[in-house]
Parts: C-alpha cells; sequence; structure tokens
C-alpha cells in the first residue's frame, strides 16, 4: 500500500529531518508513528500524500511513485487530519467545512449530503453543525478536521496527533472509531506522542528518534523496552511501568493492557482467594 | 455534586487564595452560559488539576481568573469571583496580571522576541522595573525553568518542550502568586511534558506558587496535584482530593481520564483483591502491589 524506500528529507532551511527511512505498511495495518518533537514524524508522514517529496529514495503509494503524481490525486486515497486544527479549518459553518472537499472531489449533491450527516453524526457534531468552526473548541475543532476527511473515505486515514486536547471519552470513542475502520479494511496511520492511547489501541509502533526508525514491532513488546522508549523521549505506559516495578516476584514485563495486567495478578493471587 | 467529595477536602476559607460564589457567564451571542454557578475555593499553595470534558468551561474558568472575563470579553456575567484578595470585575487585567500569569497551550502563540532573555524581560520592561533588577529576576526565572543556557538562543529555533519552559519562565519573571496553564504540555512527547510537570511542581513546592492547571492526561500530572477539580457542562461537578475524585464512580461516567493506576486498583477490587489505599501515580501502584503480592505469598 505504502512503501517507503531508504527516504532523506532536508527542509529548504538544511535541517535533515529523515535521514534514510524504510517502511512498508500493508493494506489494513494500523500503525502508531511515534517519537520525541523534531524526531521526523510529521515529515514522514507528509509524503505518504505527497505534501512533500524525498530528496532521495521514493515513497509508493498504490503502485504510484509519489514523485509523479499530484497532490489532490494522491489525496483522494490518502486522507490527512493535520496536528492544528487551525491550519486546515476556513469555512463559516462546520457543515461547509465537512462538506467542501467532497465537492471539490466532485461528489453529487445528493451523496455530498448524506456523507456530511454520517461524518457530522459520527464524531458528535450535531449540535455545532451552524456554527462557525472557530468559535468552537479546541478539541471541538479537532474533530471537525477529522469529520471532513472522513467524510470522502480514503482508503487510507493518516491523524497526526489526534487525541491533543481531547478529553478520555472523545478518546474512547476515536479508538473504537480507529479500531472500526481498520476492521473495515481501512489502513490507519497515527501519528501521536500519546503513550497510553497507544497502549489501549495496541497497534503496530515504528519508533523514531533523530530522523530515523529505531524500532518497529507489536505495542505491547516495543513500549515495555524501557531503553527504547526512553531513547525516543517516551514514558511507559503507566501499567508496563507499575509491572517493570514488580518482575522481581516473576512477574512478565511486556504487560501495557489493565485487564491482562488484573488477570495475572489475580492468577498470581490466585491461591489466596 | 458529591458531597463525601466536598466535604473530603477542607479548606480554611482565610487561606483561600480564589473565591467563587454561583459564578455564571455566557459569552457575546452565546445561547446557553459557559458557567453555570461555579462556587469554588482554592486554597493559597493549592496544585489544582482542572479537567472535564472538552467545551466543559475549563478555558472560560481560567479566563475569568485573570479578568480576561469580563474586561475583554464582554457578554454576561453574575456572581462573585474574588482572585488574591481582587474582586475582578472591578480590577483591571493590567492589576490582575500582577497576580495570576497565564500559560497557554501553544507556546509559538505567546513568544514573539529574538532572545529568550528578551521574551522573558518583556512583562518587567512593562512594568517599568529598574534595569539591574530586571536582569536579576530574569536570571532567577531562567534558572528555575532550567533554560539559563538558553537565554541568547531565539525562541523560535527550539524544541517545543524548550519553548514552553520559556513561556513559563515569562510568566515566571512576574512573580505571580498563581500561575494557570492551559493544557500547557499537549504539543509535547512524554519526556519533555514530564519536565515541564516537574518545572511546575517545583515552583508550586519551593516558591509556594498556587497552579492550576488544565488538564486531559492525568496519568502524568496527577502526582504533584493536591487538589482536582472536574467539570461537565459549565459546572463543577467533583472537587476533592486527587484519590478521592479519580476513584469515585461519577468521574468513571463523566469520562475523566483516569490514571491506569487507579484503574488498576478498580480492577483488582472487583477481582476481590483490596490494595492498601489509591494508588494515583505508578510508583504508589508498584509499592502497594509489592506489599500485597509477598504478603499474600507467604
Amino acid at each position: 500500500m505504502i512503501e517507503v524506500k531508504d527516504i532523506f528529507f532536508t527542509y529548504p532551511n538544511n535541517v535533515k529531518a529523515l535521514k534514510g527511512v524504510s517502511l512498508n505498511i500493508r493494506e489494513g495495518d494500523f500503525v502508531a508513528i511515534m517519537g520525541q518533537n523534531g524526531a521526523g514524524k510529521t515529515t514522514l508522514v507528509k509524503h505518504f500524500n505527497g505534501l512533500l517529496k524525498p530528496t532521495k529514495g521514493a515513497v509508493i503509494v498504490n503502485g504510484v511513485d509519489t514523485r509523479e503524481e499530484s497532490v489532490a490525486k494522491l489525496s483522494r486515497g490518502v486522507g490527512f487530519v493535520f496536528q492544528n486544527p487551525d491550519n486546515q479549518l476556513f469555512c463559516e459553518t462546520v457543515e461547509e467545512e465537512v462538506a467542501f472537499a467532497l465537492r471539490n472531489f466532485g461528489f453529487e449533491d445528493k451523496i455530498v449530503q448524506k456523507r456530511v450527516e454520517w461524518a457530522i453524526n459520527l464524531l458528535g457534531l450535531a449540535k455545532h453543525r451552524q456554527s462557525s468552526p472557530f468559535m468552537l473548541s479546541g478539541g471541538e475543532r479537532k474533530r471537525v478536521a477529522l469529520a471532513s476527511v472522513l467524510a470522502w473515505n480514503p482508503d487510507v486515514v493518516i491523524l497526526d496527533e489526534p487525541t491533543i486536547g481531547q478529553d478520555y471519552k472523545q478518546k474512547e470513542k476515536l479508538r473504537q472509531f480507529i479500531v472500526q475502520l481498520n476492521a473495515q479494511g481501512k489502513t490507519v496511520v497515527v501519528v501521536t506522542h500519546d503513550v497510553e492511547f497507544v497502549a489501549e489501541c495496541n497497534p503496530r509502533v515504528v519508533l523514531m528518534a533523530q530522523g530515523e526508525i529505531v524500532v518497529d514491532g507489536d505495542a505491547k513488546h516495543v513500549l515495555t523496552n524501557a531503553k527504547l522508549v526512553t531513547k525516543a523521549s517516551i514514558v511507559p505506559p503507566q501499567i508496563s511501568q507499575i509491572f517493570m516495578g514488580l518482575t522481581d516476584l516473576g512477574l512478565p514485563i511486556d504487560i501495557i493492557d489493565v485487564y491482562e495486567a488484573r488477570d495475572i495478578l489475580l492468577d498470581f493471587l490466585g491461591g489466596d482467594l | 455534586m458529591d458531597d463525601i467529595l466536598c466535604e473530603s477536602r477542607t479548606v480554611n476559607k482565610t487561606l483561600a487564595i480564589i473565591n467563587t460564589l454561583d459564578l455564571k457567564y455566557t459569552y457575546p451571542g452565546g445561547t446557553a452560559p459557559s458557567l453555570v454557578d461555579v462556587s469554588l475555593t482554592i486554597g493559597k499553595g493549592d496544585y489544582v488539576i482542572l479537567t472535564g470534558p472538552s467545551g466543559c468551561g475549563k478555558t472560560t474558568l481560567c479566563r475569568c481568573l485573570n479578568g480576561l472575563i469580563p474586561h475583554f470579553y464582554s457578554g454576561k456575567l453574575e456572581g462573585e469571583i474574588e482572585v488574591a484578595s481582587l474582586m475582578v470585575p472591578e480590577h483591571s487585567i493590567y492589576e490582575l496580571a500582577r497576580h495570576v500569569g497565564l500559560v497557554f497551550q501553544n507556546p509559538e502563540n505567546q513568544l514573539f522576541a529574538l532572545s529568550v532573555e528578551k521574551d522573558v524581560a518583556f512583562g518587567l520592561e512593562n512594568l517599568g522595573m529598574p534595569r539591574e533588577d530586571m536582569r536579576a529576576r530574569v536570571d532567577w526565572a531562567l534558572q528555575m525553568t532550567g533554560i539559563y543556557d538558553l537565554r541568547e538562543r531565539a525562541p523560535h529555533e527550539l524544541s517545543g518542550g524548550q519553548q514552553q519552559r520559556v513561556a513559563i519562565a515569562c510568566v515566571l519573571a512576574m512573580k505571580p502568586d498563581i500561575m494557570v496553564l492551559d493544557e500547557p504540555t499537549s504539543f509535547l512527547d512524554p519526556l519533555g511534558a514530564q519536565k515541564i510537570f516537574e518545572v511546575i511542581g517545583d515552583l508550586n513546592k519551593k516558591l509556594g506558587i498556587t497552579v492550576i492547571l488544565v488538564e486531559h492526561r492525568l496519568d502524568l500530572a496527577s502526582e504533584y496535584a493536591n487538589h482536582v477539580i472536574v467539570m461537565d457542562e459549565g459546572k463543577v461537578v467533583l472537587d476533592g482530593k486527587p484519590l478521592d475524585v479519580f476513584d469515585s464512580e461519577s468521574a468513571r461516567l463523566i469520562g475523566v481520564g483516569i490514571p491506569k493506576a487507579t484503574r488498576l486498583y478498580q480492577a483488582l477490587r472487583q477481582g476481590g483483591v483490596h490494595l492498601d489505599r489509591v494508588p494515583v501515580n505508578s510508583q504508589e501502584a508498584t509499592l502497594l502491589l509489592q506489599e500485597v503480592l509477598t504478603r499474600d505469598r507467604g
């Protein structure tokens, strides 16, 4: 689906943001790209819909080299939700905002209406449909940006820091929603710092530091490796921190889920209950 | 409101630094009030986490604390609000700013000078402080926030975490009694965020600055706080000590992001295992579990 072949990227101010990154994202993958501020995460995913073209190396999306295709065409298949919704929103009402791309892609009015309705309800924005996006709270604006991309139903959805400013309920909805999208065969790429969110989603994790990929594996294994996560300026999830302190008792270390943790502890204490 | 929680927390009103009574506010053109009958007491030296679903009124409440409401945002404000012994509607933003410092979510919105120390000095220049005093105050603020070495760098060249520390230093240089931070770490990686929480925790502990931290990521923030306020739909719905608030049924129902350590405690309790206390961070949980696991093993 997305093949990244040993890419390098240098910004015009000579900052070398990517230094030889190779990555293969398959159809239906759910990948979290994690790492410290400035590690190159956003630079990397901006290559997935052709917003940036590699200085060296190649990115192949659905068999097409991104250097040979327009961003407009690529984004029909690869939807990108930006980190800061203010970089994305500009219409006068939430409804228009969500309809904008659909109209641009040339969908019929009837379908536009249906899709807008669907996306607005999905993200709990119904009561704000006539509001100006700029009157909404930060978390709400973030959801408008998300709705406007999901509305055109791209095969790949890239979410840059989707949980910023979201409360727990919204995060839980987002998680269920991503899991659902993924179950329908969509490819989901999330760029995030939010370890607890990743621990709950349990996706494939690509950890980056200083323009390179440090490790690529299951969340369970990556996030419980104290050495690797520290290198990427990540703090292990709380459950994993707890279990790191219990290894003397012979308990496993690769635990990130609350309920798995409970079962293991209850099992351990089993005889006494 | 949850009565038990309110009783568990007794603040001596004479030591209060913020008092609100039936505070109600509607933005200009707003159809419904954004704050509804908010009555709060925050003690001097408290470290408060203010949390709740997005759009619940957290930021609006913060805007009342430094007078942006009602002096900058018009609209309709009812009830009473007293901050650092000043009735907010009767004092200008300029006066209030000397007592209440505000740090925004995105430091880029706050920094503009060509060097870190110029940015930190800006507020003091506005106060007309003599040069020597200003120099000393700037250096002190840079040291407290651990960015003295960055003083000659341009803020826009720094990392997000460094920029946020500059923003905190700018506010700290004014020596406020109260610091209000509106999701100051949401753009930072977890280690960067942890450093910011440590800096804020230090300012609270060493200097006695009252901290009001608006935050969703309670896993990282909760170990420093002694007071948690949860808002929902413009109202204060929970107000008490962290462990009482996190372990309450209402917190779960409102959708507060209860720390995983507390969640594990609850899950174990359902399974019949009781830890001695409610842990709010991983260190506490580890210690409590070590006790139970070694004891019950014999």
